[in-house]
């Protein structure tokens, strides 16, 4: 249905929605004192997502003209500009999606949070900070949607103010915040060149030279970059996004790295003109290395969120390899392999927005259950709680790119678009790729081994501690609003060419040229550049495997027998009671941490054995270090304590000394520009 | 239509060759050890004797336990379905290319691994555990392989490989050999043969996928066995495929030239086969923080085979 009319119903329904957002908040901080308030805000919020999502699926859909729309306030020579095209309208769904659920989790989860009072008033913020970043037409609406994401966000990650880790969290994750907006305004300001004119579409048409091209990109990779959670600007990322609550957590996990990543593409693919095939390889090696190191980190945490947030830097790493192979694609004139990097990374952002949202979901409702996050204290979980086990599960594969779900589908595409890396006729490509590939098909079977040792250590065996053995599932709203992403998962990886049509539309503006899905073996096949290069079909293999599951039972029941009888374990002739005896994720992790992590992460294991007679317990230590924190930040934070500390004399001066200063940066602003009258 | 009936005899002929060959690998094994050995036919009896036994399943386990067995089995019998064995004209060979096997064979082993681990004893997690290092570094060699022979051939998908492999396109190359060898270094470590697992171990601490399916029994432990054995002759028929396809029959073959394909296709895995066994028995098992050497060597060599092919391409 093509509709006559531009506009219509969703931009209004876009402004609605992003009026009553900041109401709620209002709404939150006066009568949050009253129980029913939280649950009318998030019912309040999930509406509103609700409305952004249909006016999303309706933009995409029908593609009505991207209608801008001028509001007068903002900087006195520049009203607000705000406009929706079709990448626009693919990240409001990208982002409410996730938020709608996390919303309907939130009425029954806040119930659980102990200071709920401190997180349900910037909620509302957050979400109007993330979208209004999306319908931002000129640097300006952007700047601050973008910091009231960061502030919002802030201000929840600091709710449980009392544990000095979250502390820590909140302190870190400002300066980062600080530092990724420091990075954006010059990168803003160099688009928008000396007239300063501070529109998305004056941008476009201003062109820059060699030398401010490059530092736009730098800026707007180190601004976007350190939000979304690149090595090595991600140190953030696993101290703030556990300390929020869960669903919080999700957001910023989920989503807000895809909020930085559509201002990187934003500035990259449509603001910047032209960006050489060297950065998009640059890209790709940073993407690459934050894959890896994103993994390995997390395949050996213990705290459950922790390890989930050191997983959204491994696919932020991977979307990252296919944005820069798209660049690197585009500027070498490959245009339908430009379409094709680009749709697999944004597929991928899709993806990763469900199955991460709906991971941090689960591990909100084992909190709220058990109280726990440790992996060392859980255990027996799917057994007691078998919604949130079934679609914590569900996740997990999905993550762990396992066929038929939609993880597989974004990261085939990503890795056949690598496979044609090697197309761009330069040397640092063609060996390159082959490497950047090795990494990613190596952060891709680690996340496996990461989200086996997550779910089997947390769900399955024995619990390992009263709470997790007195758990119980959480309640109907938060079940559904799980199971919701989960389906999604599943839709997500069924109809792949849907999928990859929708993205194309989004793609075409962007490259130039859409991405061409060759339709001779029909819907349920994506065979992305040609039938013979390679296809994959979801549906058919599930449909096959599901028959063969069959007649495997069916078989097996027919030739044998059915009995089946219940027993203590066997495990080798010598079960034990004790919960302890089973491994743990410490004891999964150490092949793993001896064989990568030794010299990396300096990972060390050490045993202290009492002397007989002494019945104090035995104990096994290990330890490890986040390189680039010790290497590159710790480094960092003492310089610039030097610094300060020199700078502070400055605070003690006379006013003669006051006075003379003053008067020298006077003269000395003078000269500048009579200098420059002279040029 | 012939593609659909094709398909339906690989389906057979998956499941009906896989314990003749686990049966003739330990026979072969046997003799070279100086002992008489069972039968080749003796894989066939036991699947059946456990079929008819009852399962014990521990008061521990979950939905997984029970689950994983068919789950294991039905990902490495469809695995098995898409590899070209005798003829290339199956019908569904579009529905998975090479990486879509790999992913295939993940899902099996990630069922495998939790279902190791569901029943919370010190066993099942240290199998669980040392698999799931194998495969962090098994998987992404045998994607780099796939690499080298998408960038040889220009397609990930089987039957185009062989096509145009037996097309005459593809001489002698370096990148090729090294692909082979990162292949079956892959194939030895997935399939938990020596030197990185011992098949007939049942010494606790060298245990891999032994120690992952100490707890099952009965038709559950039957399924995962066939499922290794079905597991090992894919891994063959994948090698034969990739790296000698010749004899195989190509779309519109006439019925001798299916025949031929189908004996081709016994004789490469009584080749392979043979040299399994021989292989095994010469060499030693390797400790487990090793694998990490062994199988990073694989990838390297996985990754030398694409870098190789630009450098052949430059002198």
């Amino acid at each position: 249905m093509r509709r006559a009319q531009p506009g219509g119903w969703a931009p209004m329904l876009i402004a609605a929605a992003l009026l009553a957002l900041p109401l709620l908040s209002l709404f939150a901080i006066f009568a949050g004192r009253k129980d029913a308030t939280h649950g009318v805000v998030y019912a309040g919020a999930f509406l509103c997502s609700v409305a952004l999502i249909s006016a999303g699926l309706e933009h995409l859909g029908n593609h009505w003209g991207p209608p801008a729309l001028v509001l007068p306030f903002g900087l006195p020579w520049l009203s607000a500009h705000f406009r929706v095209d079709n990448l626009s309208a693919l990240f409001l769904l990208i982002v409410n999606v996730p938020a709608a659920a996390a919303s309907a989790f939130a009425v029954g989860y806040s119930h659980h949070l102990p200071e709920r009072r401190r997180v349900t008033p910037f909620y509302p913020m957050f979400l109007f900070g993330m979208n209004a970043v999306l319908v931002a037409d000129d640097a300006f609406v952007f700047l601050v949607a973008w910091e009231f994401m960061s502030l919002a966000s802030w201000l929840m990650v600091l709710a449980d103010h009392r544990s000095s880790v979250n502390r820590k969290a909140a302190m870190v994750y400002l300066t980062m915040a600080v530092f990724g907006t420091f990075c954006l305004l010059p990168a803003f300001g160099l688009l928008a060149g000396g007239g300063g004119d501070y529109t998305f579409a004056s941008m476009r048409l201003h062109s820059l030279g060699p030398l401010a091209g490059a530092l736009v990109v730098l800026l707007a990779l180190m601004g976007a970059g350190s939000k979304a959670g690149l090595v090595p600007l991600h140190a953030w990322l696993p101290l703030a996004h556990p300390a929020a609550p869960s669903h919080v957590s999700a957001l910023m996990s989920g989503v807000m790295t895809k909020v930085a990543l559509y201002g990187l593409i934003r500035i990259l693919f449509d603001l910047h003109g032209h960006v050489g095939w060297q950065w998009g390889a640059a890209m790709m090696v940073v993407g690459g290395i934050s894959a890896v190191m994103g993994v390995l980190y997390a395949v050996m945490q213990d705290d459950v969120k922790t390890l989930l947030a050191y997983s959204t830097v491994e696919n932020v790493g991977i979307v990252v390899i296919g944005l820069g192979l798209a660049i690197a694609f585009k500027d070498d004139g490959e245009k339908s392999l430009a379409a094709l990097a680009l749709v697999a990374g944004l597929y991928h952002m899709i993806n990763h927005a469900v199955f991460k949202s709906l991971l941090f979901l689960g591990a909100g409702s084992v909190i709220a259950a058990t109280g726990q996050r440790s992996l060392a204290a859980l255990g027996g979980l799917l057994k007691r709680m078998p919604w949130t086990g079934a679609a914590f599960l569900m996740g997990a594969a999905a993550i762990s790119a396992l066929p038929p779900l939609n993880g597989f589908v974004s990261e085939w595409l990503v890795l056949q678009s690598l496979f044609k890396g090697p197309a761009v006729p330069h040397w640092a490509m063609k060996f390159g790729v082959p490497v950047v590939g090795a990494l990613f098909a190596l952060a891709a079977a680690l996340a496996g081994t990461c989200f086996v040792r997550c779910f089997g250590i947390g769900f399955l065996g024995r619990p390992r501690s009263v709470e997790a053995a007195e758990a119980t599932d959480v309640t109907f709203g938060m079940r559904w609003s799980m199971a919701a992403l989960a389906g999604l998962c599943v839709v997500l990886g069924a109809i792949p060419v849907r999928i990859t049509d929708a993205l194309s539309v989004v793609v075409q503006p962007l490259i130039g040229t859409g991405f061409a899905v060759s339709s001779d073996l029909g819907w349920p096949f994506l065979s992305p550049v040609s039938n013979t290069r390679g296809s994959y079909s979801g549906t058919v293999l599930v449909m096959v495997g599901l028959s063969l599951f069959g007649i495997a039972i069916a078989l097996v029941h027919r030739l044998g027998t059915r009995a089946t009888r219940a027993a203590d374990s066997w495990d080798c002739g010598t079960p034990e009671d004790n919960p302890a005896t089973q491994y743990t994720g410490q004891s999964f992790a150490q092949p793993l941490r001896r064989s990568f992590g030794a010299t990396i992460f300096r990972a060390r294991e050490s045993v202290v054995m009492p002397q007989p007679g002494d019945d104090s317990p035995a104990r096994h230590k290990a330890t490890m270090i986040d390189p680039i924190w010790t290497g590159l930040y710790e480094r960092l934070a003492r310089v610039v304590d030097a610094v300060a500390e020199r700078v502070n004399r400055m605070q003690y001066l006379t006013v003669r000394r006051y006075l003379l200063m003053m008067f020298c940066t006077l003269v000395f602003l003078l000269l500048v520009v009579a200098v420059r009258q002279q040029q | 239509m012939t593609a659909i009936l094709w398909q339906l005899v690989q389906v057979v002929l998956a499941l009906a060759t896989a314990p003749l060959v686990t049966g003739y690998v330990r026979f072969v094994k046997a003799r070279l050890n100086g002992r008489r050995g069972p039968s080749v036919l003796q894989p066939y009896r036991d699947l059946y004797r456990l079929v008819q036994k009852e399962a014990v399943v521990a008061h521990s386990a979950s939905w997984i336990f029970h689950a994983a067995p068919y789950v294991v089995f039905a990902s490495a019998w469809l695995a098995a379905c898409l590899i070209p064995t005798f003829t290339t004209n199956i019908f569904l060979a579009p529905a998975a290319d090479l990486i879509a096997l790999v992913a295939l064979l993940a899902v099996g082993r990630f069922w495998l691994a939790l279902a190791g681990m569901d029943v919370g004893t010190a066993f099942g997690g240290i199998g669980a555990s040392r698999e799931m290092l194998i495969a962090s570094l098994a998987e992404p060699a045998m994607l780099m392989v796939t690499f080298s022979l998408s960038l040889v051939s220009g397609t990930t998908q089987p039957a185009q490989i062989i096509a145009f492999v037996l097309g005459g396109n593809v001489g002698i190359e370096v990148s090729l050999g090294l692909a082979l060898a990162a292949m079956v270094m892959v194939a030895i470590a997935e399939n938990g043969r020596i030197p990185i697992d011992n098949p007939s171990t049942h010494l606790e601490l060298t245990m891999v996928h032994e120690a992952m399916v100490l707890e099952y029994s009965g038709r559950h432990l039957a399924m995962i066995e066939a499922a290794a054995m079905v597991k090992l002759t894919l891994y063959m028929a994948l090698i034969a495929c990739l790296f000698a396809p010749w004899g195989m029959a190509q779309p519109g073959a006439d019925f001798p030239a299916i025949a031929i394909g189908m004996a081709s296709f016994m004789l490469k895995l009584f080749v392979l086969a043979s040299g399994l066994a021989l292989f095994e028995t010469a060499i030693a098992k390797m400790r487990v923080f090793r694998y990490a050497d062994f199988l990073g060597g694989a990838l390297l060599l996985g990754l030398l085979a694409t870098i190789f092919l630009y450098v052949s391409e430059a002198v």
